[in-house]
């Protein structure tokens, strides 16, 4: 007997964008995914991703990072994907799409999301070659390939997706022009004072920008390809490449084709259910949809509120249900960061509001314009900020409210008179503070006290905030952390069983009161039971390094074998080597940048040879020596000294390498001196020590041989200086360094790498390396690019110092301790037979060299007492 | 393998199995919270520490996770108010007072009983 499948009823989403990613969740929360039959007809080669972060490609975000589309979720939803195969046509009567490959499937629902296409002005020449448009993976990646042979590029276009587009090509470092035929920049989100200021901002980064003028031609060479463009003024602009960046146009042709009701200007027109006016079987979300209040939304908050509403009525088509989500309007709040610039705009920014009134804070000077509209009775209407948009989250949520302080207050910088901050604990329950999935201030609360979330992550799994543009996290923080301190819930953040301080704390508590010794610290500052006690392997090392990181600034010793000191360091700085598996240590030289002399190789391998080392090349470009007995080490490094070599620092938490390829000077390519710079940079940081260690290297080209972006600090030399890239990670959990600032001198990037360290060093947790801090506090890389690039907190004079004292106290550590006969005296096997070497130590041959003889640590183990084993009869180990 | 052992004009000593004492060291040669290691005549080694209270621990050098000769190199510290030496390899944690594993309840250090005379 055979049972016929009962027919399963199907949804086809035709595109697979962020808004389609977001209807296909919106179908799985509500179980539609398990009821019905989901096909999803994607036209791009990859699964929906971050349309809204292409830009930050260029910064080292790969097409794998910028995804949103969970593989597991499409498998565990049983969703066929098909990337590459988009819709052709569609027959609304039989109810069939047909798609590229051939495949026809029938639908029950079918819902457009097709998104949108750029908008070509209809110029001469447009199509080109050199002519390109900026919307997809694919167009970023033709435009880096065609970037590598031009040296000059111009956007056609002045608005956010302009910006963004300049923002690329001045990363690849083409010299940029900007042509908006508007009288300014953002003509859509900023008045004319903040496009002033934005244009300030923008200029002083080197490109050029052309106002008040239309692109009438684009001029081609002999071999048809880009040369130039001729503007309305009657001046020509000479460029390699053209990107055309002048808006969007909703994609709908699929839907004219099927005799779908598409609006005057485009747009496939929907209800207020986001279903269209003409076939209530189809649904349009997203940019390719007219709304109901006869707009087309370009921005992705909106688009997310109209996969939910269509997810909702599908969801309760059949049903009586009369609970249905509508979609009649979005608010068109917006907060960017355009090439390097804070820009927002909310709520009413261009004050059509009857009888509202402006307050306004400019600062030319600083590329800072801050703009409220306020109505009579004191609410917020809306605003725009440029240059400095911190106050968005808050102000945002605000809107529609009187806020608890003075307007004006709102707008001044810190230290001009500004009051009280207005923090995210003055917003009231119902105050929207992710506008991408309108998230309430009462939900991330309720994700807090009911859920039990007690961290950003978790609140953002919970409840989706933060997770669209990201721009809420910093108040989402302020939020978490308000709420569990409200709930009394104990959250003991202390370093370890001894401290309840941070490590960030005791910095300060160290700085601050010049505290010398962990002893002192432990007994003033520790929890109640550890004071008068011997603290523990966590805070001793912290403690000891935090005292070395400021030992000049606090008058405590550099040298991390002096008095207490020494015993408070994990036994590699103990020893000055690094401990392996059988206690025997490996040695490790410095060798700046890489580079080393043939005099020098050979001293390595004679020492190696003499003294039986294994020896091999590291990972950061030095040559590591194995096998050392703990009362050979003093020896070995008296030929070391002796041949000019210092330590390396391979056992610290401290800098260990800076690696660099050989730039311009050996390079055909290159266009810095890497290698001079790395050196600089290897001598300046070497033994400073910080929270974990640090890995650097240098490049001298944009091809990366170094794998700078791999560093905690990674240097590429552009053609007029230096971008500086850091939180770079290999490793378990391998990140790309962020962009922190373009085309620096020699003393710029100098200053600027002092800055970052010493704020890192100040405020980072134990072990924790430059990726997880800059992940972890609160403000992220904009943050840290606020503090040490524009001062925003007043510490980089400080920062400065201490760096200058650190590199003017810097001794080596080898040097110093082969001088010291009682230090020398610790470096045996056995404190009452100094010529014994420990027995357990002993090595066999393999591959021409050696390896620690393993069985020899076997001998003689008896590591659980027999009488012990006897009772509880448990496995010996 | 020769051994020269100085047992003359030693003041912190070690109680071996047979009840007899072995000097090792000078009290000065034992800084608060770090090790030194001694070896002891039937070939075994020793860790011996002292706190900042000056009282004196001795447990079996050997680290019975990685067989390394390394437990004196480890750092040392209070736990709960006692006292512990953390290996310098893998980081089990050892009470110095009884040489029980604080993070492996079947694991037990030899412990020797220490004094400065």
């Amino acid at each position: 007997m055979t049972i016929a499948p009962e027919a399963t009823p199907t949804i086809v989403l035709v595109g697979h964008g962020m808004v389609g990613q977001r209807f296909l969740e919106a179908l799985a929360e509500r179980g539609l995914t398990a009821t019905h039959r989901v096909v999803v007809l994607c036209e791009e080669p990859r699964p929906a991703y971050d349309r809204v972060q292409l830009t930050s490609y260029f910064s080292g975000r790969t097409p794998e990072d910028l995804s949103v589309t969970d593989p597991r979720f499409i498998e565990d939803h049983g969703i066929e994907l098909r990337v590459g195969d988009p819709a052709e046509s569609v027959d609304r009567e039989a109810r069939e799409v047909t798609a590229r490959s051939g495949l026809v499937v029938g639908y029950d629902v079918l819902v457009l999301a097709t998104g949108s296409y750029p908008f070509v002005p209809p110029v001469p020449g447009k199509d080109a070659e050199g002519c390109f448009v900026y919307r997809t993976i694919e167009d970023l990646l033709a435009i880096e390939e065609y970037a590598k042979n031009a040296t000059t590029g111009a956007v056609v276009g002045g608005g956010l997706l302009g910006l963004e587009a300049a923002g690329a090509l001045d990363g690849l470092g083409l010299t940029s022009h900007i042509v908006e035929f508007a009288p300014r920049l953002m003509p859509v989100q900023v008045d004319e004072g903040g496009g002033a200021a934005l244009l300030r901002t923008i200029e002083d980064r080197g490109l050029s920008v052309h106002t008040g003028v239309g692109t009438q031609e684009i001029v081609t060479g002999a071999d048809g390809s880009v040369t130039g463009m001729r503007l309305s003024d009657g001046s020509e602009l000479a460029t390699d490449l053209v990107v055309f960046s002048a808006g969007v146009r909703p994609r709908d042709q699929l839907a004219r084709d099927c005799g779908l009701t598409v609006g005057e200007r485009g747009g496939i027109a929907v209800d207020e259910q986001c279903r269209t006016v003409a076939d209530p079987r189809v649904f349009a979300i997203g940019e390719c949809a007219l709304a109901a209040d006869g707009r087309v939304y370009g921005l992705v908050a909106p688009g997310y509120e109209q996969a939910q509403t269509a997810a909702a009525a599908i969801a309760a088509d059949g049903t009586d249900e009369a609970d249905r989500l509508t979609f009649t309007g979005a608010d068109l709040s917006t907060k960017l960061k355009l090439l390097g610039v804070d820009v927002a705009s909310f709520g009413d920014a261009h004050g059509t509001t009857d009888g509202c009134l402006d307050v306004v804070y400019s600062d030319s000077r600083a590329g800072l314009y801050k703009k409220l509209v306020v109505g009579g009775d004191g609410t917020l209407l809306g605003g725009i900020l440029v240059g400095d948009a911190e106050a968005y989250g808050t102000l945002r949520a605000f809107t529609g409210s009187v806020p608890p302080v003075p307007p004006e207050s709102l707008v001044l910088p810190a230290g001009a008179g500004a009051p009280a901050q207005l923090g995210p604990s003055a917003l009231p329950d119902e105050a929207v503070v992710c506008s991408c999935h309108n998230v309430t201030k009462g939900t991330v609360r309720g994700a807090v006290t009911e859920h039990g979330c007690t961290t950003v992550p978790e609140v953002k799994k919970c409840t989706k905030a933060g997770t669209g543009c990201g721009s809420c996290v910093k108040v989402l923080g302020q939020l978490v952390t308000a709420e569990l301190e409200a709930g009394g819930v104990e959250v003991d953040r202390g370093l370890c069983g001894c401290f309840a301080q941070t490590r960030e704390e005791l910095y300060e508590i160290v700085h601050a009161l010049r505290v010398t010794s962990h002893r002192e610290l432990l007994d003033r500052y520790g929890r109640e039971g550890a004071r008068g006690g011997d603290g523990c392997e966590v805070c001793k090392p912290t403690v000891g390094s935090v005292i070395a990181s400021l030992a000049p600034v606090i008058g405590a010793s550099g040298y991390v074998l002096d008095g207490e000191q020494a015993a408070l360091q994990d036994t590699n700085d103990h020893f000055l080597a690094n401990l392996q598996r059988n206690g025997s240590y490996s040695v490790v030289p410095r060798i700046p940048g890489g580079e080393i002399a043939p005099e020098k190789l050979i001293v390595i391998g004679e020492i190696a040879r003499d003294f039986g080392l294994y020896t091999k090349i590291t990972g950061g470009q030095r040559i590591d020596m194995f096998g050392a007995r703990v009362e050979q080490l003093p020896v070995i490094w008296a030929r070391l000294v002796d041949a000019g070599f210092e330590s390396g620092h391979a056992y610290g938490k401290s800098l260990r390498t800076v690696k660099s390829c050989v730039g311009q000077t050996w390079c055909r390519y290159g266009v810095q001196d890497s290698v001079r710079m790395a050196i600089d940079l290897e001598l300046r940081y070497r033994g400073l020590r910080s929270p974990h260690k640090l890995k650097s290297a240098v490049s001298g080209c944009a091809r990366e041989c170094a794998e700078a972006r791999s560093k905690d600090f990674g240097v590429i030399a552009t053609a007029s200086g230096w971008n500086l890239y850091v939180g770079g990670n290999g490793g378990a959990t391998p990140r790309h360094a962020d962009l922190l600032a373009q085309d620096l001198s020699d003393a710029e990037l100098v200053r600027l790498v002092d800055r970052f360290l010493m704020f890192y060093i100040r405020t980072a947790d134990r072990l924790e390396r430059t990726s997880a801090w800059l992940e972890r506090i609160p403000g992220g890389l904009d943050h840290v690019r606020d503090v040490v690039v524009h001062d925003s907190l007043g510490i980089c004079d400080e920062l400065e110092a201490q760096m200058r004292a650190h590199v003017s106290h810097y001794r080596d550590e080898w040097a110093e301790t082969i001088e010291d006969p009682e230090k020398l005296a610790r470096f045996v096997s056995f404190v009452n037979a100094p010529d014994t070497p420990d027995p357990v130590v002993g090595f066999v041959p393999e591959r021409d060299q050696m390896k620690p003889d393993l069985p020899l640590l076997n001998i003689g183990m008896r590591p659980v007492q027999p009488e012990e084993a006897a009772l509880e009869g448990s496995a010996q180990r | 393998m020769t051994l020269a052992l100085e047992t003359t004009g030693l003041k912190v000593r070690i109680r071996l199995a047979d009840g007899t004492w072995f000097g090792v060291c000078d009290p000065g040669a034992l800084l608060p919270g770090r090790g030194v290691a001694a070896l002891l005549p039937d070939g075994r080694q020793v860790a011996v520490f002292t706190d900042r209270a000056g009282r004196l621990y001795a447990v079996d050098n050997r680290d019975p996770f990685t067989g390394a000769a390394v437990l004196s190199r480890g750092l040392t510290g209070t736990h709960r108010g006692r006292p512990f030496v953390a290996s310098p390899l893998l980081k089990q944690r050892f009470d110095l007072e009884t040489g029980r594993c604080l993070d492996d309840d079947t694991v037990r250090l030899r412990t020797y009983e220490a004094e400065a005379g």
